[in-house]
């Protein structure tokens, strides 16, 4: 039967040629030439009316059959080739990954910036408000609301710089407590960021001009267990979750008892190591109950509340936190320093 | 306050407690340890040795050879060049291997060929002085046997800090103004007593029977209120003489040189009760008389260290009939001084306010050991023991003669007012719960007692040395010390639930420390105190009102010494340092006070927040720093903010700085290129522009309108028309946007510059500006017809002002 064999013979030579066709241009002239009027196919089907009423039918569905196959061998084949020449597009357009990015270029907040809002945020979200005063400020909020009468021995523990008799600028945070109590009805929950100044010359770890925070907490039945209470919260936030304080009797005019405060070393937890200079511990901050004169001065009856107050110094904690070794570097705002931090 | 801890062990026994632990202990209980050394620690192997013989070295003159008896069972060889000893005297000899102060070691060798197996030591070998070896010379070896309190007591082959009562351990302790009673051997025994539960023992100082009668000596009147009490007492036939061994030593271990007997019997007594005292020699006290009062304005004074003073009114004096002759609590003149001739000596224990010795010594600038004590108001009962030591001392010491009197003390006492003992009550529930804690209250009378005070009936008598406890509070402090502060449980009290917050002005600033950072602009911290000539750096016109700052009184230095009225100096001075470090550039920002004096010096200046801008290199330029102000003022609501050249600030380039006004046309800041004259200045070169500028915050914050309110997106298209102008050159672009925006009406909904062309292909002394005018309306879709109507409305009132479409 030359017919079927003819066409067995197409499909087998369209076979070989699409394989070979390489390119969608080459693809479509083998279309044409496999598919098309004059194709070899077609000159077959032409010669049907030659073939037997019984032959026709069985040699019919042969020629479709084989018209369809190398129509989906024709789109199988497109298909291979358009996925290598994306293959080959994406390839060439390779880039080096390890180049380096688009400088975005952001600024950065200042360290000192940066601890007192992680302080304060620390405290807010213990219900405390961040409260302020003024830095130029009279000499009865720095000092004689807070029991420290004028000529008492206690004013030469901060060097203050005066503006006038009655005028200075303020030598502690403390001063927020008295306007705080002042203008506040207990109870009272505050902490209060700001500059302060002494009269120290620059050195490593001094500066005329630095920072505090100031915490006030009045109620009623406040104990010194609440302060000790407030204060391991905060250095466990601070410093980590495993950080231990500890109290050292100290004295200051407006607190009664007095302490300092001590946390347990977050660098080597208290096993003794450069940062710590081998104590094991780092003060890092004055606190007390507050003395009843100071709230009676401030119009609070210490017969019907308590309290306490803590003062932080911030370039203290910035220092401790980030090792930095000489605080003149915070007040030089060398870009590099500043970058380190962003 | 040093303290040695043999001295202490006279009226406390902590002497199976290590030193560390000590130290430990006391900081624990109140009494903070600054550090602690051992003195003379770093003497080894030097002991006492009898001189056996001295020969001549064979070959060298200058040295002799010693045969010694070093307490061994050979004699021992040591050469040495010294010539000031004799047979049979006993000198230190340093016992080689032996180490001296200094790290100096001693090993034996030999001297021209003979063997030295040490070295004879001197005072100065030994870190000693001739205050603790006044029988000794400087330039010599140090023979022991010349100081009359060792002379019977030389044992060869002691140990030299045995002999010499060196070796102590003193400890430094840091001493809070409250407590003056712990500036003292005696305050500090209590509270280690207290800290130990031990037994404190003060043996009240017996003086024998005087001789003579005080009344024929002296007589002491008080003639002001600043003086609670003055107590005296007067020794005669006093012989001034080195002190014993031991009383100098305590004074070494202690950091007091000793001078003579009289002299350090009254450090001695300082030392050990706390009581300032001063002797004056009697013969310079003229009248028989000592009156106590204050002086007159103007009177002269030379005190012992011979400084003349210029005393101010109310400076209290102690006189005799005719002159001061001591500043009271500071210093004693050099009229009345001890010296080697005095024969009858007055001891002088007396009370002071302490507000006004602190007063004196400040307006005089003296402050001595004795001022920097009564300053903190000491305890008026403590005069009377401490002459009566002082006494004791003499006739141990065999000083003198004290002077008795009829009622067999002899004793000058003035006393107008007594002291009022401080009785609160010991309310243990009410201690407990401020505390927290659950102490007995049997423990909290037993601390209570071991400090000193005595509690009779539910009541605590506060001991006259502790004024510095009045309330519950101190009561408490006291009991938790000894208890342990630590003791103390951390408690979380009870608190209504209540978010915290920032104060608006707190807020605004973290939300623009966000913004400015997103921005590229870094953080900085300058001081808040600068120097006048600040302003001139920045140019500041010599009539500036901004220069009228608040002045410090008592500044560190010129450099600090005015309150900033504007943040920009200090911003220059950060770029010029960034500048001189060689960096490529800076982008900064400082948020901070800045203080305005107000014309009433009695109230507190004007104080507020502002910001300061300033940048160099990395891109920056005028519109930069301007973006910058705008999405400050985008971000506060501030839509119609006016943007106006400021050609007069001698500051800024004169065509390159801008204020920022609202539309009303209120100051919200100013911003620009630093005039090239005032880089120069901060050490720019003309390569490098400089941006700054300061805005005021708080103005913007005043008017700001944080809350964002929906407005629906428009429903229909907008049209956009592109007009190119031609104008002059020193057009300004914000009055063309007004123009467009008036000429087009409420159709135009934005007018944004998008090209700026200065070139060749225009004539000269023009400039082109290309807009892009979006049109539409909210309820229709506008037409080609109208959009072409506005465009030619824009087009012809550009025209009336010579501005051309360009072709």
């Amino acid at each position: 039967m030359a017919m079927k064999e003819k066409l067995e013979e197409i499909r087998q030579a369209a076979q070989k040629q699409l394989e070979a066709a390489s390119d969608e241009s080459s693809l479509e002239q083998l279309r044409v030439s496999l598919l098309g009027k004059k194709s070899e196919l077609s000159q077959v089907l032409r010669g049907m009316g030659q073939l037997s009423a019984d032959e026709r039918p069985k040699i019919g569905a042969l020629a479709n059959d084989i018209r369809s196959s190398i129509e989906s061998a024709i789109a199988s084949r497109r298909a291979e080739i358009e996925k290598q020449l994306s293959a080959a597009k994406l390839a060439a357009e390779r880039i080096d990954v390890t180049m380096p990015g688009t400088a975005h270029r952001r600024g950065s907040r200042h360290p000192l910036g940066q601890i007192e809002h992680e302080m304060a945020e620390i405290f807010r979200s213990m219900g405390f408000d961040i409260v302020d005063g003024p830095e130029v400020e009279y000499d009865y909020y720095n000092f004689q609301a807070l029991n420290i009468p004028e000529n008492h021995p206690a004013r030469d523990t901060q060097d203050t710089f005066y503006i006038t008799d009655n005028i200075l600028l303020r030598s502690q945070t403390s001063g927020v407590q008295v306007h705080t109590m002042e203008t506040t009805k207990p109870p009272i929950r505050v902490v209060a960021p700001g500059r302060v100044y002494r009269s120290d010359a620059v050195d490593a770890t001094h500066s005329p001009c630095f920072h505090q925070m100031e915490g006030l907490v009045i109620d009623k039945d406040i104990t010194m267990g609440d302060l000790r209470g407030i204060l391991l919260l905060f250095a466990q936030k601070m410093f980590g979750e495993s950080t231990r304080v500890r109290f050292r009797p100290h004295h200051f005019p407006f607190t009664e008892p007095s302490a300092e405060l001590d946390i347990s070393c977050f660098v080597c937890g208290g096993e003794g190591c450069r940062v710590c200079k081998g104590e094991g511990w780092i003060e890092i901050l004055g606190c007390g109950m507050v003395h009843p004169n100071v709230l009676t001065m401030s119009g609070i009856d210490p017969k019907e509340y308590t309290g306490f107050a803590f003062g932080i110094g911030i370039e203290r904690v910035a220092m401790i936190k980030y090792g930095i070794d000489d605080m003149r570097l915070c007040y030089e705002n060398d870009v590099r320093f500043l970058r380190e931090f962003a | 306050m040093l303290l040695s801890r043999e001295w202490l062990s006279e009226f406390v026994g902590t002497a199976d407690v290590s030193t560390k632990d000590y130290c430990d202990r006391m900081t624990d209980t109140g009494s903070k340890v600054e550090g602690f050394e051992t003195l003379s620690d770093d003497i080894k192997n030097v002991v006492v040795c009898r001189i056996l013989s001295i020969e001549q070295h064979p070959d060298a003159d200058k040295l002799v050879v010693c045969q010694i008896d070093d307490g061994e069972d050979e004699p021992r060889q040591i050469v040495t060049g010294a010539k000031n000893m004799k047979v049979g005297d006993y000198v230190p000899v340093a016992k080689a291997p032996a180490e001296l102060p200094g790290g100096v070691k001693i090993k034996n060798g030999k001297l021209r060929g003979v063997e030295s197996r040490g070295m004879f030591c001197s005072i100065a070998e030994l870190g000693l002085t001739l205050h603790e070896m006044p029988y000794a010379i400087e330039d010599g070896l140090l023979i022991l046997n010349d100081d009359p309190d060792l002379k019977d007591r030389l044992v060869p082959g002691q140990d030299i800090t045995e002999t010499l009562l060196m070796k102590t351990d003193v400890v430094d302790f840091e001493i809070t103004p409250n407590r003056p009673d712990c500036l003292s051997v005696i305050g500090l025994a209590r509270e280690t007593a207290a800290s130990y539960g031990s037994v404190l023992s003060v043996p009240e100082p017996k003086v024998e029977k005087g001789t003579g009668d005080i009344r024929d000596y002296l007589k002491v009147t008080i003639s002001t209120p600043k003086c609670p009490r003055y107590t005296a007492r007067v020794v005669k036939n006093v012989k001034i003489a080195p002190s014993p061994l031991w009383l100098r030593m305590r004074l070494r271990a202690m950091g007091v040189r000793a001078i003579n007997n009289i002299v350090d019997i009254t450090n001695y007594v300082m030392l050990e009760y706390g009581q300032p005292m001063h002797s004056f020699d009697y013969k310079c006290l003229s009248g028989a008389a000592i009156d106590v009062h204050e002086s007159v304005e103007g009177e002269k004074f030379i005190s012992l260290d011979s400084q003349e003073h210029t005393l101010k009114a109310g400076t209290v004096v102690i006189a005799d009939s005719e002159k001061p002759v001591a500043l009271a609590g500071i210093m004693g003149g050099e009229n009345s001084e001890i010296t080697d001739s005095t024969e009858t000596v007055v001891f002088e224990s007396a009370n002071f306010d302490g507000a006004a010795i602190r007063i004196a010594s400040h307006a005089l600038g003296m402050r001595t050991e004795a001022s920097g004590r009564f300053e903190k108001n000491l305890d008026p009962e403590n005069t009377l023991p401490a002459v009566q030591r002082a006494c004791q001392l003499v006739q141990l010491l065999g000083a003198g003669e004290v002077v008795g009197g009829d009622d067999e003390t002899g004793i000058e006492d003035v006393y107008p007012k007594s002291w009022v003992q401080t009785v609160l009550p010991l309310e243990p529930d009410v201690i407990n719960r401020f505390l927290g804690t659950d102490i007995e209250p049997e423990y909290m009378e037993k601390a209570l007692t071991l400090l000193g005070m005595e509690i009779k009936d539910g009541m605590v008598y506060v001991p006259s040395w502790r004024e510095d406890v009045k309330t519950m509070n101190d009561l408490a402090e006291d009991i938790i010390r000894i208890k342990g502060y630590n003791t103390i449980e951390a408690t979380d009290f009870k608190a209504r639930v209540r978010p915290g917050s920032y104060t608006p002005h707190q807020a605004y600033r973290l939300r623009l420390c966000d913004i400015l950072t997103s921005l590229g602009y870094s953080e900085i911290y300058t001081f808040s105190f600068i120097s006048p000539r600040f302003y001139d750096r920045i140019g500041m016109a010599a009539d500036d009102c901004r220069r009228e700052s608040v002045k410090i009184r008592n500044p560190l230095g010129e450099d600090t010494s005015v309150m900033r009225t504007t943040l920009l100096p200090s911003m220059m001075e950060v770029l010029e340092r960034n500048n001189s470090m060689h960096s490529h550039g800076a982008w900064l920002f400082e948020i901070a006070n800045v203080y305005i004096p107000t014309p009433d010096a009695d109230k507190l200046p004007d104080e507020h927040l502002s910001l300061s801008l300033g940048a160099f290199g990395d891109g920056a330029d005028f519109y930069s720093m301007k973006g910058a102000v705008e999405t400050i003022l985008a971000d506060a609501g501030i839509k119609d903010a006016v943007y106006k050249a400021v050609k007069d600030d001698p500051t800024f380039h004169g065509g390159r700085c801008a204020d920022v006004l609202t539309a009303k046309g209120e100051y919200l800041g100013r911003f620009g290129e630093i005039a090239p004259d005032v880089a120069k200045g901060y050490g720019f070169d003309d390569q490098t522009r400089v941006y700054a500028g300061t805005v005021e915050i708080m103005k913007i914050l005043g008017m700001a309108k944080f809350a964002r309110e929906f407005s629906p997106l428009p429903k229909y298209p907008s049209i956009d028309r592109d007009f190119a102008l031609i104008c002059d050159a020193d057009i300004e672009s914000g009055t063309i946007i007004a123009d467009i925006k008036a000429a087009g009406g409420k159709l135009v909904e934005d007018v944004k510059l998008f090209d700026v062309y200065k070139g060749l292909q225009l004539p000269t002394g023009k400039i082109s500006l290309a807009y892009t005018v979006t049109l539409r309306a909210p309820d229709r879709t506008l037409t080609a017809e109208e959009a072409e109507e506005i465009s030619a409305k824009i087009v012809g009132a550009l025209e009336k002002k010579g501005i051309f479409i360009r072709k």
